[in-house]
């Protein structure tokens, strides 16, 4: 057992970190963000997306991917999750190999999977699933247009763990993001003539947040791993609560700043908001550990 | 990133759980929760049982991931828990590795690895628990002696201890973590009074120790003199960092049973409280995950500051699982039955957000020493 990111793990961490932030740091966010319509793929965004590897990572190199595996998507999709990379990522890294053009970037794919909701449907070129009928919803996300479909059962749902589990690295990468920010803020703000991380209540929203982040961590990574149903589905409770409650946090860690859409808090909280109605969700995945408890206790 | 036994360990796995299924079946009954001389032959004795079978450096062992396999492995096969050797083995035994001589280490350990000697943890005052560096207990040096005056407070096994880690004052004018020396003192030695304690549960199993011109020899101390505070954060990080982890197993299985006892009395059909064992399944899972995460980053030496993220997360799980185990025994739950395990454990759980460092003081660690954030008040 060693249960650590191996070299070539840091290195693809490294280089996707850096891509990311060279590619969508914080002026390419704040500059996706239209006023009130829907906002735009950035179609150029996506090929080099694919250029790079993201979306063939677990393509074969006889198919002319890159050959690895689950625990490398995991860390890609962290990125993602860390800069708020907005679009279909996780439905197109599933067709990688499926639909003609995916894993080049060339081709924008979304999926209807049970959620009842499908994200970036105008977008997209190919659709994974029935959409008949599909009806704009307003987003609560400004970066993820969505769609309400009639029958949610209608669709697509083959890819359902895989897209739990990757939906659980992007709530990661959000959750450790937050982590961050929050830390920051409370470093550098001042109030009563010291800075706010000196009073325990802010160490203890601070902790807190990266108590629920190390946690997560442990769990997605090792549900990358095993690839186990009860696995991902602990994952990703986990994942959703670090992302929603850390965001949550974050923002009360930054006071009324916190409260403004010039803030980036909101957008971190939002996305997490919309990833936690993906299938694979709170109650969903409770269901299948307390299922698990009986089983595995005979 | 791999969860999976390398060949070695996997033969270790197998070599264990052989001799698990043989020695186990064999081994006396266990004393009651009150008979403390019979709780503690039974853990000794325990403990020599793995000693002679090459098991008795397991929680030191220079492997951690072998150590992982060794909790999992006796726990799932119902083997005893280490009880009153916990400070001797998880503790004070690997302070005394990483800090003491080589005299001080032959003394020492051999003992307590053959379970023939019993540790306890003199660190807290009753003016001095969260805020340990105000403790006042003295030691004044008197040739080759200490001669210690004071007492000491909610000390776990003191009754059955035959050594003590004994934290003292040595120079009372220095700044107060300047001015503290880590002493092993012998619980025999005259001055020394234990007085039990009632804990909430109606057990015994702390003391307070009062210390009366007790002499302790020099050579008994660990570290240099008024460097204590440094040898204490060694003692801590044992304490906070691993000492715990092999509980997680334990309560994963106690999560099952819950389930188990659900279904028979039909809370089961309950989706609430089934939904809650189910979102501790997740957080038990998770928990020990973080554990080989920690394990395999630290491989050796002294654990770091991971531990207190761990601690913190644990010590609450394990209340909301007892909790949780009160919800499932229905009208059971206010029922003071200490035959029933979990009634008891229910009790106990309310200790671990106090005891090694309170629930707060791990916020401030976590938020001060891996967040940077600015040292609090
Ligand atoms: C079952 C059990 C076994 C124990 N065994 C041992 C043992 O074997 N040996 C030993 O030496 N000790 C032992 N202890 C003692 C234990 O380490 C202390 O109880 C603990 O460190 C807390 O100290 P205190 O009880 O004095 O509480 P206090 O320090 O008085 O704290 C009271 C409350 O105030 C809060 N508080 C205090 N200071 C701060 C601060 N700076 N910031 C925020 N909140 C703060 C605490 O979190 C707590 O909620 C044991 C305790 C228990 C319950």
């Amino acid at each position: 057992m060693r249960f650590q990111l191996s070299e070539d793990q840091r290195a693809l961490q490294t280089g996707v970190r850096g891509l990311l932030a060279a590619r969508f740091g914080r002026e390419q966010l704040r500059a996706a963000l239209g006023v009130g319509e829907a906002p735009e793929l950035d179609r150029g965004l996506w090929r080099e997306l694919g250029t790079a590897g993201f979306f063939s990572l677990r393509l074969p190199e006889e198919a002319g991917g890159v050959g690895l595996g689950l625990p490398e998507a995991v860390l890609a999709f962290e990125e993602a999750g860390r800069v708020l990379l907005p679009g279909p990522l996780i439905a197109t890294q599933l067709a990688a190999g499926v639909v003609p053009g995916a894993a080049t970037g060339e081709t924008v794919v979304t999926v209807v999977d049970g959620g009842g909701v499908v994200e970036w449907l105008g977008a997209a070129d190919v659709v994974r699933g029935d959409a008949e009928g599909a009806a704009v919803l307003r987003s609560v996300d400004p970066l993820t247009p969505l769609h309400r479909v009639a029958d949610p059962d209608s669709g697509d749902r083959t890819d359902v763990l895989l897209t739990s589990l990757l939906t659980a690295a992007e709530q990661l990468g959000t959750a450790a993001r937050v982590c961050e920010l929050a830390a920051q803020h409370a470093r550098t703000r001042e109030q009563f003539g010291r800075p706010i991380g000196a009073f325990q209540a802010v160490q203890q929203l601070c902790a807190g947040i990266l108590v629920r982040v190390e946690l997560a961590r442990a769990a997605v990574y090792a549900a990358a791993v095993t690839v186990d149903p009860v696995d991902i589905a602990a994952a990703r409770l986990l994942a959703d609560e670090a992302a929603v409650r850390g965001a949550r946090d974050c923002l009360q860690v930054h006071g009324g700043m916190g409260f403004t859409w010039e803030s980036d808090v909101h957008l971190y909280l939002k996305r997490a908001w919309v990833r936690a109605r993906r299938p694979g969700s709170v109650t969903e995945g409770e269901e299948v550990l307390a299922a698990a408890l009986l089983a595995e206790a005979r | 990133m791999d969860l999976s036994d390398t060949p070695q360990e996997a033969e270790f796995r197998a070599r264990l759980r052989e001799w698990l299924g043989k020695v186990l079946p064999s081994l006396p009954a266990k004393p009651s929760p009150d008979d403390w001389p019979g709780r503690r032959a039974y853990d000794l004795g325990w403990q020599r049982t793995l000693y002679d079978a090459g098991y008795g450096e397991v929680h030191w062992g220079a492997d951690p991931a072998v150590r992982m396999i060794f909790l999992e492995e006796t726990e799932k096969a119902g083997a005893p828990y280490v009880g009153a050797n916990f400070v001797g083995l998880l503790h004070a035994g690997p302070t005394v590795a990483a800090e003491g001589t080589d005299e001080q280490r032959a003394r020492w350990l051999p003992p307590v690895l053959r379970g023939e000697e019993v540790w306890c943890q003199g660190f807290s005052e009753p003016d001095a628990g969260s805020d340990l560096a105000a403790l006042r207990t003295r030691a004044r040096r008197d040739g080759d002696h200490y001669v210690v005056s004071g007492s000491k407070i909610w000390t776990s096994h003191a009754e059955v201890a035959d050594w003590c880690e004994l934290l003292v004052r040595t120079d009372p004018d220095a700044p107060k973590h300047r001015g503290i020396t880590w002493l092993a003192m012998p619980m025999d030695a005259p001055g020394v009074t234990v007085r039990p304690l009632r804990t909430l549960a109606g057990s015994n199993e702390f003391a307070e120790v009062f210390l009366d011109e007790v002499r302790v020899p020099v050579a008994n101390r660990v570290g240099e003199e008024n460097d204590g505070w440094r040898v204490t954060m060694v003692t801590l990080s044992f304490e906070r960092g691993t000492a715990f982890v092999g509980e997680v197993v334990a309560c994963r299985r106690v999560l099952g049973e819950l389930a188990l006892a659900a279904r028979e009395n039909g809370r089961w059909d309950d989706p609430v409280l089934r939904r809650r064992l189910g979102r501790l399944n997740a957080e038990f899972r998770a928990l020990w995950r973080l554990t080989q995460w920690n394990v395999s980053e630290a491989s050796e030496g002294v654990p770091g500051v991971g531990g207190s993220v761990f601690k913190l997360r644990y010590s609450h799980a394990r209340q909301e699982l007892y909790e949780a185990a009160a919800e499932v025994l229905g009208e059971g739950g206010a029922a003071l039955d200490l035959e029933q395990p979990w009634v008891l454990d229910r009790l106990s759980s309310l200790s671990y957000t106090i005891a090694a460092g309170t629930s707060q003081i791990q916020h401030s660690i976590v938020a001060e020493r891996v967040l940077g954030l600015p040292k609090g008040r």
